[in-house]
């Protein structure tokens, strides 16, 4: 076994030009820039972005899901954040 | 299959269960899916490692029998294309280090235990590539029978392990049908390709066979990785359906399945055929296939090889982590 | 396989291809370029399975698959120059090692990944420096047309191989050390790349390639630079130089990546694959 491990990075990719990064998977290497070159290498073979972020996967701080409901169920009673909450008469037209 | 008899753990029954044992329990049978940070049985995480590993050893190691023929292969674009499959057969060992990584242990651990030999990869490994119709047969018949077993896998309940079977699964489309397009060329081919295209048949179809595991009779350890559904069909059940659907490819190819108890039955719809040999199947297991050593000594080597390449490229950047730390104390 | 396309649409497409005392010096350029990135695509894929760590393998697989996809392009637009019916695959599996016109330095073993990464990036110093001439001042379209979809790619080869170098050099005493020797192993065969003959001089009167002479200052000054930043000791621009590949007299080695490559075409000649 090699002394040190490459670190293991996030790898996040844009698919096309408008949308948001999207998390496709992770892999090792030994700092930022050689992640963007295996990123490349590894996840865009199919044509798959246009752009790549790297993150470590050490320094991401996840939500713990013991915390599941607290963070999560509010939202749920709130249902006039949605549009569909709201009746307006059809003679008013499309809003 | 690519991960064959995981060893799993025994089936405990609710009553068996503790609370939180049975709210995950609750969980997987509603089909939630499982993430790394969420309370999961000691053993669950145990038997995850231990296939999601194997399945990646079995990626990694599935490399070599084909890239022998990459710098044989007859064409331009046939080279192009199985360099490209193989290549995608790294990525997806990769894919799935990465989800095993997520049950906290390391790819480099798991390394480790592939060339001590204290984990496995598939059977179907262990046997040469001898003819260029065997590149086409691999595709045909091994990714035919891999993607039996790894499309019903891409709902299996833990998160990790199903996108990255979702991801090879999208990825993998394409290799069965190129193996199934070089068995056409060869068949129908000249005399000899044909020759070639029925060798290869002959010598991968009982161990395409023998992928799926043994018999689910046989099989210890299905009962409680299916209540988990980390296993969604049985042994017997994927072997019957990977006959089924390759039998009629095998007759359109105008070649000759080597089984002489091989029949349609009506009654059940599928087709009556014999058992792989499975004292030989234990034997590839035990290390005595026909390439375990070839295999072994390949991946060791290429690893080993590679120890100051990697090494290199540490120290490398822990210099430059130095030097843009240095920079910035200097600026300030 | 691109169909062969007719003679007429050759003369539509690129009239220096019509050019018939030019056509056997052309085809022989053509060659030069294709069997390069045949030969060292066949060399790179070598590692498939065997790389150093995964992410390695998958890039090494990368290089290999653009280098065969540009030999497809410079041998399939050898063939139809010559319009005698041969096309890449051809000309890929049925010369044999005196019609072969790549550099020697291409031909060489893999060796280990300093040796591989090493060779990388001294010719993808070339080869850019190369297509980029070629995608903007060919007088042959259809050479700038191909050239122009290779530099994409070579440009990314030479980033990645110039970063490695660096790495590598810069790394462990052993990474130094390897890379140091692999640089020492390699250099004499970097002579032949800017060594131009009658071939290289007619190519380039008739304003389809460089002159070679001229590319030479641009490389060194690439190649000094990324050794510096690496580390590593510069062998003399002006030493010894192995030449002969591309006028037909290889190493050994050649005839042996010929007998692995070429064996299905040859056991079964007329076999459709």
């Amino acid at each position: 076994m090699s002394k040190k491990e490459w670190p293991l990075w996030e790898v996040f990719i844009r698919g096309q030009h408008g949308l948001n990064h999207r998390h496709v998977g992770s892999l090792h290497a030994p700092d930022a820039e050689m992640a963007i070159n295996h990123a490349r290498d590894v996840y865009t073979r199919r044509r798959e972005g246009v752009s790549i972020w790297v993150v470590p996967s050490r320094d991401i701080t996840a939500s713990s899901p013991s915390e599941k409901g607290p963070l999560f169920d509010p939202a749920e009673s709130k249902t006039y954040r949605h549009p569909t909450f709201f009746d307006i008469p059809d003679e008013v037209g499309k809003m | 299959m690519y991960a064959q008899l995981v060893k799993s753990e025994g089936l405990k029954s609710r009553e068996e269960m503790s609370p939180q044992e049975q709210a995950f329990q609750d969980r997987v049978d509603n089909g939630e899916k499982i993430e790394p940070k969420d309370w999961m049985p000691e053993g669950y995480r145990k038997t995850l490692v231990r296939q999601i590993g194997q399945h990646a050893h079995s990626e990694i190691v599935g490399q070599l029998p084909e890239g022998n023929w990459i710098t044989r292969a007859p064409t331009l674009e046939r080279k192009a294309i199985l360099l490209a499959k193989v290549q995608d057969e790294a990525g997806h060992g990769l894919y799935l280090y990465s989800a095993a990584e997520t049950l906290g242990v390391s790819r480099d651990e798991l390394l480790d235990k592939l060339h001590s030999g204290k984990m496995k990869y598939s059977s179907i490994f262990n046997y040469p590539t001898l003819n260029w119709a065997d590149i086409g047969a691999v595709g045909w018949l091994v990714d035919g029978a891999a993607i039996m077993n790894q499309v019903p896998l891409q709902r299996t309940s833990y998160g990790p392990y199903s996108r990255a079977m979702i991801r090879i699964c999208k990825e993998e489309s394409f290799h069965q049908r190129q193996g199934y397009a070089i068995m056409m060329k060869m068949a129908q081919g000249t005399p000899e390709q044909k020759d070639m295209a029925q060798d290869a048949l002959n010598r991968f179809w009982f161990p395409s066979l023998m992928m799926f595991g043994p018999s689910d009779k046989d099989s210890v350890h299905s009962a409680q990785s299916m209540a988990w559904k980390i296993k969604i069909n049985t042994n017997d059940e994927l072997r019957q359906k990977f006959v089924n659907e390759t039998v009629p490819q095998a007759k359109y190819l105008g070649l000759t399945v080597p089984d002489e108890k091989l029949e349609w039955n009506e009654e059940k719809q599928g087709y009556d055929f014999s058992e792989p040999d499975w004292s030989e199947f234990f034997e590839v297991i035990k290390g005595n296939g026909p390439c375990n050593r070839e295999r072994m000594d390949a991946r060791v080597k290429a690893w080993e090889d590679g120890e100051w390449f990697r090494d290199g490229l540490n120290a490398y950047a822990d210099k430059a982590a130095n030097r843009r730390k240095a920079a910035s104390v200097a600026a300030e | 396989m691109p169909e062969v396309e007719t003679t007429a649409d050759v003369v539509a497409n690129d009239p220096i291809m019509t050019d018939a005392a030019l056509r056997p010096a052309f085809f022989e350029w053509l060659c030069r370029l294709g069997d390069n990135t045949l030969i060292l695509g066949h060399r790179t894929s070598e590692w498939c399975g065997h790389g150093p760590v995964l992410e390695e393998d998958i890039a090494l697989a990368n290089t290999a698959l653009d280098l065969i996809g540009h030999t497809q392009m410079w041998l399939g637009l050898a063939g139809e120059l010559e319009g005698e019916g041969r096309d890449a695959d051809t000309l890929a599996y049925l010369r044999d090692v005196m019609k072969f016109r790549n550099i020697l330095l291409v031909e060489l073993p893999k060796g280990d990944m300093a040796v591989t990464m090493m060779r990388e990036f001294l010719f993808d110093a070339y080869h850019h420096l190369l297509l980029t001439w070629l995608s903007s001042n060919s007088s042959s379209p259809r050479v700038a047309e191909i050239a122009a979809k290779a530099l994409k790619e070579v440009s990314y080869h030479l980033d990645r191989a110039s970063d490695i170098v660096v790495r590598l050099g810069d790394g462990t005493a052993e990474s130094h050390r390897r890379m140091q020797d692999a640089l020492e192993l390699l250099w004499p065969y970097t002579g032949e790349m800017f060594k131009a003959d009658e071939v290289d001089e007619r190519l380039s009167d008739a304003g389809v390639a460089p002159d070679l002479a001229h590319l030479r200052g641009a490389w060194e000054s690439n190649a000094r630079d990324i050794l510096e930043e690496a580390t590593l000791t510069m062998p003399d621009p002006a030493g010894y130089a192995h030449l002969g590949g591309k006028q037909g007299r290889h190493t050994e080695h050649l005839g042996f990546i010929l007998a692995e490559m070429q064996f299905l075409q040859r056991a079964y000649p007329g076999a459709s694959w």
